[in-house]
């Protein structure tokens, strides 16, 4: 049962400053909400009266639609932003477009932007909860929340786990929210990838540089695969997309040397046949749809908790609207 | 002018090597004496009991936007900035709008420094016409019209060719080259330093390597073309192994650091302060003692500000679109005090020479001693004294610092150019 004494900060804008008391409140308030989407009927009054803005400076779908979905099955009022068709088109800063929503008196915001820092930017000038929706190269702490979730319903618990995170850590913010969430949780995390796209003193943050997609194959229970960018082929990271799926694409013929059945772990959207073969997205490991569906419960959990939600209520809302 | 006679002071010359209690007396703009019971009846006496006197500082290397950014800062506004910071003399960049590139252009920062009548500015002409990279600017019409040495600083000077033909050509005229030492190849579109921090804050960092391959360029062209070369804003513990090898095969290689490269480290850019992005970027603990290290031993000759100003609206954004830099004349000699005199790293007459007489030595320029004769440019400070760092107190147009609110050693009571009083508090 969640721990009602924890409680979260004004904003989510990372997994780093989270306790692992404060990630397990999240991912055990998540659990009733989980419910509420399979029922005819998908809406409790959680958020009834809340006004909330999803400010999407960048493009996205699959975050902003979950986003959308799981204010409306709380209830709440929402009001989508985009940068292009905006202010911000017309040269409107950051700061500005911050204090106009502050003078509309607002709840929360959701806010996905190109720069990292930009959420944390946000919370620091305006009352209004900010939740982190992906900013830059920094964090991407609701999908972090997802993957752990995810991997807790099908391991039960993720103390112990070993988790390779593979691909383009350089450049990923779901690669740092995973890192962060689950050496927090005691899993042990490893990063593989060519050595172009992996960070600077990554080994720092308590994970292990794996070289070869082989090794980490070998060693993982879980591999959470990330979306090569193809932009990193002109910027001169890998030489080409052919070469990065040979050397280290996750492919069933790899797979099958395992020890153990892996794990099969992708934020989407995936670039088959590059970073993935599609016998393994759509094989029987892979848990890319059920981490699409988890990330609308996490969401949940954590606008209702930041709206001051305790996770006593979060149980009792579910149950309360069965009768 | 009335003469001057500052009483009782802790008269630190590095230039003579002397330290001691002393009264200077100040006659016509020059040190008419310094010696024990001046009297002076029809002199203004100052008491600088408690106080130390010394050459008034030199900055080698700020930013005076003047012209182009006067909305930022003026030669007016910046020469009163040093002048309050215990500066009697700075040197200007050339990467104004237009560029310093011309002789008028150097002409128009003398007029204006002239007209200001604070602290002297000595402009620092371009390498290459508009900091291009590609054609040389004309440096003896430069040094005809004032100024002292030459700089495309803010941009590096990417071809070694260009560099080279600069180090030659520097020396007709007896003038240093002062070059940013960054290979943009290695920094393109980083903003702190490339580490942990940078790693957990997702953004992209400017490894060490960057400055370092052109500091060893630059020392190697200077082996080659026998020319001085004065490397900027040195960051790296990198840097100053490769200057202090430079400097024990006898080159004509002299450096400086800033007081935030020698104050803080880049776990300062936590939380994404644009107020701690700056280019060289704020390096790890290691690279800051190396630094230190090499202010006390002479590896790096000087303390120069880099004062950039900028608008708060430049800097109250996203990290990634932050401009670099932030101001410095004002916070310096605190810094110096606070982070090497403080611990005990150097003594106040080290502290002296590396911000006022090695200033001079390097760069030629008069100043940084209280010799008899020489013109009557000093500072007195309270070393013990100490002030808050407030908006309202800086002198600087813009008030883009780390270092708001906190707590620092060191007043500034009075600087002195040719003995005029530029600065009192």
């Amino acid at each position: 049962m969640p721990d009602v004494s924890t409680t979260l900060p004004k904003d989510l804008v990372g997994l780093e400053p989270l306790s692992r008391d404060q990630i397990q409140l999240i991912l055990d308030t998540a659990e009733p909400f989980k419910e509420v989407s399979e029922r005819q009927i998908k809406k409790v009054p959680a958020l009834r009266g809340k006004t909330i803005v999803n400010l999407f400076f960048e493009a996205s779908t699959r975050t902003r639609i979950s986003f959308e979905f799981a204010e409306k099955r709380l209830s709440a009022d929402t009001v989508n932003v985009a940068a292009s068709g905006s202010s911000v088109s017309k040269g409107e800063t950051l700061v500005d477009t911050a204090r106009n929503l502050e003078a509309m008196r607002i709840d929360m915001v959701v806010i996905r932007h190109q720069a990292s820092g930009a959420a944390q930017f946000l919370g620091k000038r305006i009352r209004s909860n900010v939740i982190n929706a992906g900013d830059g190269k920094h964090e991407h702490p609701t999908q972090g929340l997802l993957d752990l979730l995810t991997l807790r319903d099908k391991f039960g618990k993720i103390e112990g786990l070993k988790v390779a995170i593979c691909g383009d850590v350089l450049h990923s913010r779901v690669a740092r929210s995973n890192i962060w969430g689950l050496t927090k949780l005691g899993a042990e995390v490893a990063v593989c990838g060519p050595a172009t796209l992996l960070p600077r003193d990554i080994r720092e943050l308590g994970v292990t540089v794996l070289p070869r997609i082989e090794d980490a194959i070998q060693w993982a229970d879980a591999l959470n695969i990330l979306r090569l960018q193809l932009e990193r082929m002109q910027a001169g990271f890998i030489p080409s997309l052919r070469e990065y799926n040979r050397v280290f694409g996750v492919t069933s013929e790899r797979l099958a040397r395992a020890p153990k059945d892996l794990v099969i772990l992708h934020p989407g959207p995936m670039n088959r046949g590059v970073e993935i073969d599609s016998d393994v997205a759509d094989g029987p490991h892979s848990v890319i749809l059920p981490q699409v569906t988890n990330g609308v419960a996490v969401r949940m959990a954590v606008l209702y908790l930041l709206a001051g939600g305790s996770p006593d209520w979060a149980t009792a809302t579910s149950r309360s609207d069965e009768r | 002018m009335r003469p001057l006679l500052l009483k009782g002071g802790r008269v630190i010359d590095p230039s003579r090597r002397t330290d001691g209690v002393a009264d200077v007396y100040v006659v016509d703009g020059r040190i008419e004496a310094v010696g024990m019971n001046i009297t002076a009846p029809d002199a203004e006496v100052i008491d600088a009991t408690g106080r130390v006197v010394a050459p008034g500082l030199i900055d080698l290397h700020v930013h005076l936007r003047e012209p182009g950014q006067e909305e930022l800062e003026t030669v007016a506004s910046g020469a009163m900035a040093a002048a309050a910071g215990g500066f009697s003399a700075v040197c200007a960049m050339p990467n104004t709008d237009p560029v310093t590139d011309n002789q008028a252009a150097v002409g128009f920062i003398v007029r204006q420094a002239m007209r200001a009548g604070k602290a002297r500015v000595y402009p620092i002409g371009a390498i290459s016409l508009g900091q291009k990279g590609q054609q040389l600017a004309e440096f003896g019409e430069m040094v005809g019209a004032g100024a002292v040495a030459v700089s495309d600083d803010g941009k590096p000077v990417v071809s070694s060719q260009l560099m080279r033909t600069a180090l030659e050509y520097a020396q007709t005229f007896g003038i240093p080259v002062a070059d940013h030492c960054e290979d943009p190849t290695l920094s393109a579109g980083g903003g702190m330093h490339e580490g942990l921090v940078s790693t957990r804050l997702g953004l992209k960092g400017i490894p060490s390597a960057a400055e370092e391959i052109m500091v060893a360029r630059d020392i190697i062209l200077a082996e080659l073309t026998g020319g001085h070369i004065h490397l900027c804003h040195m960051s790296t513990r990198g840097s100053v192994d490769l200057i202090r090898r430079a400097k024990e095969k006898g080159l004509r290689v002299t450096a400086e650091a800033t007081p935030h490269h020698f104050a803080l480290t880049h776990d300062r850019v936590e939380g994404y302060d644009t107020n701690a992005k700056m280019n060289p970027p704020l390096r790890e603990d290691a690279d800051r003692e190396a630094i230190r290290q090499a202010l006390k031993d002479g590896t790096i000759d000087v303390i120069a500000s880099d004062h950039a100003p900028h608008h708060y609206d430049a800097k109250e954004r996203e990290f990634d679109d932050a401009p670099n830099g932030i101001i410095g004349l004002e916070t310096a000699l605190s810094l110096a005090l606070r982070e090497l005199v403080g611990p005990g790293l150097l003594t106040l007459p080290e502290l002296i020479d590396r911000m006022s007489t090695a200033a001079a030595r390097i760069f030629r320029l008069p100043g940084g001693t209280l010799a008899v004769g020489a013109p009557a440019d000093l500072v007195m400070f309270d070393p013990a004294a100490r002030w808050v760092v407030e908006k309202d107190r800086i002198q600087s147009k813009s008030r883009n610092t780390p270092f708001l609110g906190e707590t620092m050693p060191g007043v500034v009571e009075l600087t002195l150019v040719d003995g005029q009083v530029v600065f009192r508090r």
